[in-house]
């Protein structure tokens, strides 16, 4: 009898595991099959890609003529140099920026620390279109139109680092700090402190801010697109704009969007364990 | 009396240290005080200033007062339906999403085998890449004669299916659910850190006395993740009042501004009409506006208790 029953809840947690993995893979399938799809198209014949059929998935035959095509209209090889170059040293500003300021906020007494810690989270709260007129008659006057210097001074002092530096504050107010009283000890400057001693120790932090970053200057473009003139500084985001106003075909757009989709996708799969602890992090955990 | 000097001199030394720690904090900050009172506290005080004047790009401002104020509410036609777009854009996305991720979150929760790894993944996926790209493949899957999303649901028995972008009816809709599918992966980790903090005891203990999936899901599981609810709801309303790239690249506001929110108008009559004084008005109405129902969302989340 008790065999029986147990027999039977076996089977049942059977059926409803392969109903679970049924629905998960169909809505895996779902989430992916854009990408997939456009990537595949990306190699078709217009023709092919004009059929529309959602099954035709495979490129008959295979060409490369989009990205051929893609590369003459405009230079999409300088945007993929131009994205990769900023999505590394932006961060990496950033960060500096932010982690100094959130150990001084954390680690130092000076009167009106607090308020200012306030100060900068506020910020976060700021909707970054408030910003958009005055910072963009701010960088024409400063006669930075044009210059990368534009994209890094928006993207280190305002609310998108406000959260860097928050980050970095809980982050600090987490560690001991006996560490960085021997060194102080010892005769090490607060400076020396802060590069031998702190930043070593923060590379979980770190590294949170870093993908976060990445992400979001990867996939900028409504500042970039504002103060960015010239074709050969543009980055790969802003360029699929111009790409659509250019071009008709498709097929070709299809392979701007897979040329600035598919290195993220890289990077996510080869960091995705980093990727998804940040994002579950910046949520502190229900915090 | 000997020992006075002493007393004094380490008490003039510890005054040394803590002025000196004091300017090695501003030292410290002042980087990052500096560019935020540009490009940010300046800024916004400048925004203020450019609202109430009439400035253009081209010529000095010029100050006019509340004029652009006014004409917002009074006469601009166009200022209360693109209110309503936005109004309807938060409406939907929110709730959908919130519901959505928190349901994705419980299903990937479940420890199943090696593949949860790979449905955590895919589901992910759309949320980390630009909705610029996106965007643009969306506008191809929406087409309504070659797209692939009509030409499935023709095979599949739908003989008129909507014209998606190209209707003021389905031009929203259409909208909501690429926002919906870009949008779901992100929330679902929050919710999924959040549900990680819920001790299996408690749904232990809850078994042991009888209680069903669904007096779980009510009594254990949304009460222990009402701080995580409230954190995403937040950012949630935040980013369906600021949704911007997927319209400038899928619809341009249209068809007949169907779907031309006040972000979008800002950025109109911003940086194509040049109107730069009326589109820092209308920012700051709406600026206005989301702050509002942030701190509504706030007083809300007191009264139930939360800290």
């Amino acid at each position: 009898m008790m065999e029986k029953l147990s027999l039977g809840m076996s089977a049942r947690k059977k059926i409803g595991n392969t109903l679970y993995h049924a629905f998960m893979l169909i809505l895996s399938f779902i989430m992916i099959y854009p990408f997939v799809w456009s990537l595949l198209s990306s190699f078709k014949q217009s023709s092919q890609l004009y059929g529309g059929n959602p099954l035709d998935m495979i490129p008959r035959p295979f060409t490369l003529e989009n990205y051929t095509r893609l590369f003459e209209v405009l230079p999409f090889e300088r945007f993929l140099i131009n994205s990769v170059f900023l999505s590394v040293a932006m961060p990496l500003c950033m960060i500096a920026v932010a982690s100094l300021t959130a150990y001084a906020l954390t680690r130092l007494e000076f009167p009106g620390r607090n308020i200012l810690f306030l100060a900068f989270i506020a910020t976060m709260m700021i909707p970054s279109h408030v910003t958009l007129i005055p910072n963009y008659k701010i960088i024409v006057d400063m006669g930075l139109i044009n210059t990368y210097a534009a994209l890094f001074l928006n993207c280190m002092f305002t609310g998108a680092n406000a959260f860097n530096i928050f980050f970095f504050r809980q982050f600090f107010l987490s560690i001991p700090k006996d560490l960085e009283n021997a060194a102080i000890i010892d005769g090490c400057s607060r400076l020396g402190v802060f590069f031998r001693i702190v930043l070593p120790n923060a590379k979980p932090a770190i590294a949170t801010t870093a993908i976060l970053s990445f992400r979001s200057v990867w996939n900028s473009f409504l500042w970039p697109m504002l103060v960015l003139n010239d074709y050969d500084k543009l980055t790969l985001t802003v360029g699929l704009k111009y790409l659509k106003e250019w071009e008709p075909n498709w097929a070709v757009l299809l392979a701007g969007s897979s040329l600035s989709i598919v290195p993220i996708v890289i990077v996510f799969l080869i960091f995705q364990r980093h990727f998804m602890a940040s994002t579950m992090n910046s949520g502190f955990g229900g915090k | 009396m000997q020992q006075a000097p002493h007393t004094v001199k380490s008490h003039k030394r510890r005054l040394n240290l803590k002025r000196r720690e004091a300017f090695t904090g501003w030292l410290f900050v002042s980087p990052a005080l500096i560019g935020f009172s540009i490009f940010t506290f300046g800024s916004m005080l400048y925004s203020l200033y450019l609202s109430l004047t009439d400035y253009n790009l081209l010529s000095d401002p010029n100050w006019v007062g509340l004029a652009n104020y006014i004409r917002a509410f009074t006469e601009d036609q166009y200022f209360y339906p693109f209110f309503g777009n936005t109004i309807y854009f938060v409406v939907t996305l929110v709730p959908i999403v919130l519901v959505l991720s928190l349901l994705l979150a419980i299903l990937i929760n479940k420890k199943a085998g090696p593949l949860t790894k790979g449905y955590r993944v895919a589901l992910f996926l759309p949320s980390i890449t630009s909705t610029v790209a996106v965007s643009m493949v969306w506008l191809w899957i929406f087409n309504p004669d070659m797209g692939i999303l009509n030409n499935f649901l023709t095979a599949i028995g739908f003989n008129n299916p909507p014209l998606w972008l190209a209707d003021p009816a389905w031009s929203k809709p259409a909208l909501v659910i690429m926002r919906v599918w870009q949008m779901c992966g992100y929330y679902m980790l929050m919710f999924l850190a959040g549900l990680q903090t819920i001790p299996e005891s408690l749904y232990e203990a809850a078994e042991v006395d009888g209680a069903s999936v669904w007096q779980k899901f009510i009594r254990i599981t949304v009460p222990m993740l009402s701080n995580t609810t409230f954190v995403v709801a937040i950012l949630l309303v935040i980013e369906a009042f600021n949704m911007f790239e997927s319209i400038f690249i899928m619809t341009q506001g249209g068809p007949l501004g169907s779907t031309s929110t006040i972000m979008y108008y800002i950025y109109e009559q911003g940086f194509t009409n040049y109107n730069m004084g009326y589109a820092s008005a209308l920012a700051w109405i709406f600026f206005a506006i989301v702050m509002v129902i942030t701190l509504i969302q706030y007083r809300f989340r007191n009264e139930q208790g939360g800290e």
